[in-house]
């Protein structure tokens, strides 16, 4: 048997049920890699005292015969903006630091009811604001592709963790790509579902017209095992879709055991394959839609005019609800309080709270969507952004009538050098043009890993996009495509990684 | 667009209930220029023939019964608070001296 931290979930999965291991090995052995290099990478902001003790009860459990899910014992990580009962939950802000909720989050608690193994909490940009999890108040985190670079935002601690074989599987949040791009530059799998395919119930709200939660992952597989776990109604959100779904794994089962994409219409979004992204990202996509043409997919070229729009859109929709979501942030009912000098009020204090609590990119967010609320700007700003979602939404319909799937490159580059956006908030934004258009109109998005670009021997994704409430079909081609790559790479993307491959940690 | 001087930023700051320092102010009214003029681009093509899209999927009048539910103790809903006597959250003065 491979060494355990090197195993999918699918694959620990079966050697659990097998009886073949325990959990506690199991996580045990992923506790000890935490140990060993996350004080390096910053992954985990938290990790839970009490997993040995729940993996304990699960082998107890399947000792005694008890029916359990399929991924009972079987250990996950969870982005700090989703609230847990039994650990901090600070979505990366000093204004929530040592914040224990007193309710667990949907997907949490259904992690739970499947008996997973919640091993601690991920690093993230401060409420999912970044591209590069610089701007978590607690620290950075490491790529585990090259310690030197960004793990992607805002859930580079749940890639990261992933990628480097902390946990096999782990929870993030997609505002605007926040699951997609840090597993393009991570060289992880990461899935944005349908808007209102998993609970927000108890995640740390950013733009509740954006976020989503999701899976982060290794394999097309595991993504679906979690998704599965985590998705469907719940009435305490109201944006929940009331429709059942068909099982993920069943289609990401179909689409490995398939070995072809013939009959399937795969859209290039001309706009989303711009000679101003990196020329690895660029030759990797490339070449990526040459394999899938060999394999019988037709390759149409779609055009979407109105993405040209979607970042400003986005830096105008997003700034606005989360200046609103922001606000219960009073020093009240949780977190910090700073009481100024002199004879305070209510007021000053929650000013005196907010400007010691928020780092620099919640603030200029904050009044950035103070401004697009404004009264007189309303119309010009905030009004104009949702008039463009529209726009956005008719581009994809228009793009969904010519193919069954759109693909692009996730990120128009590999992972940047640690600091090198920092001072520059414009070009981080940019960064996030190949995932907004998704979240704008609400459709599932996923990133697997193409390959690495040659220039600089890091990771690239392939995003590939559904229409609304076409999630399985994601995971059915996205199974395809990651056989085929595997198939034809002679091995699992992520075991080229030369620092943390099947030979050890270096 | 009128220009975005430091007396538009301390006024929005005031209005986001964040005590923004002089250096803060002055730095975010240069990004906050350079910003809105980025996304101003939006105009261009929100012309009035186009709706607006609030949310990306749908939906109307979702409705629940109204059943008392899934409550927080009132000790679960003190717990994270800076202050507190036990039965309500406690908060500084709500006026000020020269109210």
């Amino acid at each position: 048997m491979a060494d355990l931290i090197h195993m999918s979930a699918a694959e620990l999965s079966s050697a659990l049920a097998a009886r073949e291991v325990s959990s506690v090995e199991v996580t045990t052995a992923h506790l000890a890699q935490i140990d060993a290099i996350d004080g390096n990478l910053g992954a985990f902001l938290h990790v839970n005292a009490n997993a040995l003790a729940v993996a304990e009860e699960v082998d107890a459990a399947r000792a005694a015969g008890e029916p359990l899910h399929a991924l009972a014992g079987v250990p996950v990580a969870v982005k700090d903006v989703l609230c847990t009962l039994d650990m901090p939950s600070t979505a990366g802000s000093k204004i929530l630091e040592g914040w224990i909720p007193p309710y667990d989050a949907t997907p949490v608690r259904k992690l739970r009811e499947a008996r997973m193994i919640l091993l601690g909490k991920t690093n993230m940009d401060e409420f999912a604001m970044g591209s590069s999890t610089e701007h978590s108040a607690y620290g950075i985190t490491r790529n585990p592709w090259d310690g030197d670079r960004i793990p992607g935002g805002s859930g580079g601690g749940s890639a990261a963790a992933v990628g480097a074989y902390e946990a096999p599987l782990a929870l993030g949040s997609d505002t605007g790509g926040s699951i997609r791009q840090p597993a393009s530059v991570t060289g992880t799998v990461g899935v944005k579902p349908t808007y209102g395919g998993v609970s927000r119930y108890g995640a740390i709200a950013l733009a509740s017209s954006l976020d989503q939660i999701g899976p982060v992952s290794r394999t097309v597989l595991d993504s679906a095992l979690l998704h599965d776990v985590i998705g469907g109604y719940d009435h305490h959100d109201s944006t929940s879709i009331p429709t059942p779904w068909a099982s993920f794994t069943d289609a990401a089962r179909r689409g490995a055991a398939s070995g072809s994409l013939a009959g399937v219409r795969v859209g290039v979004i001309k706009e989303l394959d711009s000679e101003g992204f990196q020329p690895g990202v660029r030759a990797q996509f490339h070449a990526t839609l040459e394999m899938l043409a060999a394999h019988g997919a037709e390759i149409v070229e779609v055009s979407a005019p109105n993405f040209d729009y979607a970042v400003s859109a986005y830096y105008l929709i997003l700034p606005a609800e989360a200046s609103s979501n922001l606000a219960k942030f009073d020093s009240v009912r949780f977190g910090l309080r700073v009481t100024p000098e002199g004879t305070p009020t209510v007021e000053s204090v929650m000013s005196a709270t907010r400007e010691a609590g928020f780092g620099d990119e919640v603030k200029r967010r904050i009044i950035l969507g103070t401004y697009a609320l404004s009264a007189g700007y309303y119309d010009a700003y905030y009004g104009s952004a949702q008039k463009v979602r529209t726009l956005i939404q008719r581009d994809f319909a228009a793009a969904f009538d010519q193919a069954d799937v759109l693909v692009s490159p996730t990120a128009p580059t590999t992972a940047w050098k640690l600091g090198e956006k920092l001072d520059d908030p414009l070009a981080m934004w940019l960064s996030d043009i190949t995932t907004i258009p998704a979240n704008l109109a609400g459709i599932p998005g996923m990133s697997i890993p193409m390959g690495l670009a040659a220039e600089d021997n890091l990771p690239t994704g392939l995003q590939i996009m559904a229409p609304a409430h076409a999630d399985a079909r994601l995971y059915e081609i996205g199974a395809t495509i990651e056989a085929l790559l595997d198939a034809q790479r002679g091995a699992p993307f992520h075991t080229l990684n030369p620092h943390f491959s099947a030979g050890g940690n270096r | 667009m009128p220009e975005i001087t430091e007396e538009t930023v301390s006024h929005l700051a005031n209005l986001a209930r964040i005590a923004l320092t002089p250096d803060e102010i002055a730095k975010l009214t240069g990004e906050l220029s350079a910003i809105v003029h980025a996304v101003e681009a939006v105009n261009q093509v929100a012309t009035p023939d186009v709706p607006a899209t609030s949310h990306p999927i749908p939906m109307e009048n979702v409705w629940r019964d109204d059943v008392v539910a899934d409550q927080l103790t009132t000790e679960q809903a003190l717990a994270g608070a800076p202050d507190h006597d036990g039965s309500r959250f406690r908060v500084t003065a709500i006026l000020g001296e020269e109210h």
